[in-house]
């Protein structure tokens, strides 16, 4: 009986063992990407988000409609012209992929700059810089500064778009503002017989 | 009969031994120094509180311990961000002032191995700093030291509480001292390509509630560094030769 105890021991060790290094302890839920080729090279994928229905946080001192209700702006004067806003992101296909902050600063320092990172936890982080001027008097286009993850090795541009909702009759703001994220990869090839020598 | 329940025993003993000597591993002890502390570049200090309470807001699927903040903020339950925690904060500087605010985005990694001692999160941090600038952080932390020496004690404990100090480094890559990238966006930060650190500092936990007294703190090396193609590629052709 001790026998089968023991060899009842290591069958359990072994079980154990096997079980934690081939059953993920993380799967992150995976929405299709739906990412297209631009004419002129390189891909492009667009994003969005649903206001006010996406919008988690919004910010800033003197801001009459804050959200969340309960919420506390930090007071300090340094803080005057930040506007902070955090949303869900959605693809193309309406579906929530994301979480995403943006960033709007009027800082007389710094000058006028507004700041997207969206983050997409199966597949990594973005972080684009926009100037706040409109190429055509709807989209700005800024570029993007640094990716990580699978966007790591990208090298591109992100535009946004406002697109009022139509359909609203009531006095608040609606509508959707829309991301187009254009990119290429800007790895080296170095052949390992290069890296050899 | 009974040789099969000997049997059943045995293995159900030899699996609690085995996740046992993983979880009380010697070899999973974290990292007793991170190389930027012991560096002598300049270095951007920022302290946040680690309680939700504190922070601007704090929102998670509202299936954690921890339970968003305010009380009214949208949840993440929807299935690709359901394991993904939000953080909105004021970052403090080495004289408690505020310095800026952090957003800090945390999701669990799927490169979490409980055989060695990783229980990953993949974290990004966006941090604005007004008249200063502002930078994205990317890390992967394992909190393997941080849910073994606190929220596990806490659960066993008969108060569902740890009390103690317990100071540890989160951060864990991608870098290959275990350090975060930093990339700058804006201002004195724009183009800076960097290594940053995140430490945590926790006196009081609770099972129920998560962090009572916790504070975090971001080590931010402030190298000269590029993220210019023209040099990345002069750097590549260094390599060639």
């Amino acid at each position: 009986m001790i026998r089968v105890f023991a060899f009842g021991i290591l069958l359990g060790v072994a079980a154990a063992l096997t079980a934690l290094h081939f059953v993920p302890m993380v799967d992150q839920y995976r929405e299709e990407s739906i990412i297209s080729v631009t004419t002129n090279g390189g891909n492009a994928e667009t994003f969005h988000v649903k206001v006010p229905t996406d919008r988690i946080m919004i910010g800033a001192q003197g801001f009459a409609n804050s959200l969340p209700a309960g919420m506390e702006w930090p007071d300090d004067p340094r803080f005057h012209e930040v506007r902070a806003e955090v949303f869900k992101l959605r693809n193309s296909r309406d579906a929530i992929i994301g979480v995403a902050s943006r960033f709007a600063s009027t800082d007389p320092g710094l000058g006028n700059v507004i700041e997207w990172v969206l983050h997409l936890p199966a597949r990594g982080t973005v972080f684009a810089r926009i100037p706040p001027q409109s190429v055509d008097g709807a989209r700005r286009v800024g570029e993007l500064r640094a990716g990580t993850r699978e966007f790591g090795s990208l090298n591109g541009r992100m535009s946004e778009r406002w697109v009022a909702e139509t359909s609203a009759s009531d006095q608040t703001t609606a509508g959707r503002i829309e991301l187009l994220m254009t990119f290429v990869g800007n790895e080296i090839y170095v052949p390992e017989e290069e890296l050899a020598e | 009969m009974k040789s099969l329940i000997v049997l059943i025993l045995g293995v159900a003993t030899g699996a609690v031994l085995a996740l046992g000597f993983l979880f009380f591993s010697p070899f999973s002890a974290q990292k007793p120094l991170s190389p930027i502390s012991v560096s002598e570049r300049e270095k951007v200090l920022l302290r946040y509180s680690a309680v939700a309470e504190n922070s601007i807001i704090f929102t998670n699927s509202g299936e954690s311990s921890v339970h968003p903040f305010p009380v009214k903020v949208l949840q993440l339950w929807e299935p690709p961000i359901r394991q993904t925690d939000l953080l909105v904060t004021v970052l403090r500087d080495g004289r408690n002032q505020p310095a800026g605010i952090g957003v800090k985005f945390s999701s669990l990694s799927e490169r979490t191995r409980v055989l060695e001692g990783k229980a990953l999160v993949d974290s990004a941090w966006y941090i604005h700093m007004p008249g200063q600038g502002s930078m994205l952080i990317e890390q992967s932390e394992n909190h393997w030291s941080f849910v073994r020496d606190i929220v596990a004690p806490a659960h066993w404990s008969s108060g569902d509480n740890w009390r103690g100090n317990w100071h540890g480094t989160i951060t864990d890559g991608p870098g290959a001292l275990g350090t975060g990238r930093v990339y700058g966006g804006s201002g004195r930060f724009a183009g800076l390509v960097s290594e940053a650190v995140e430490t945590l500092s926790a006196k009081a936990y609770s099972a129920v509630t998560g962090p009572v007294a916790m504070e975090g703190q971001l080590t931010i090396e402030l190298a000269v560094g590029t993220d210019n193609m023209d040099e990345i590629e002069r750097a590549a052709n260094a390599l060639r030769q």
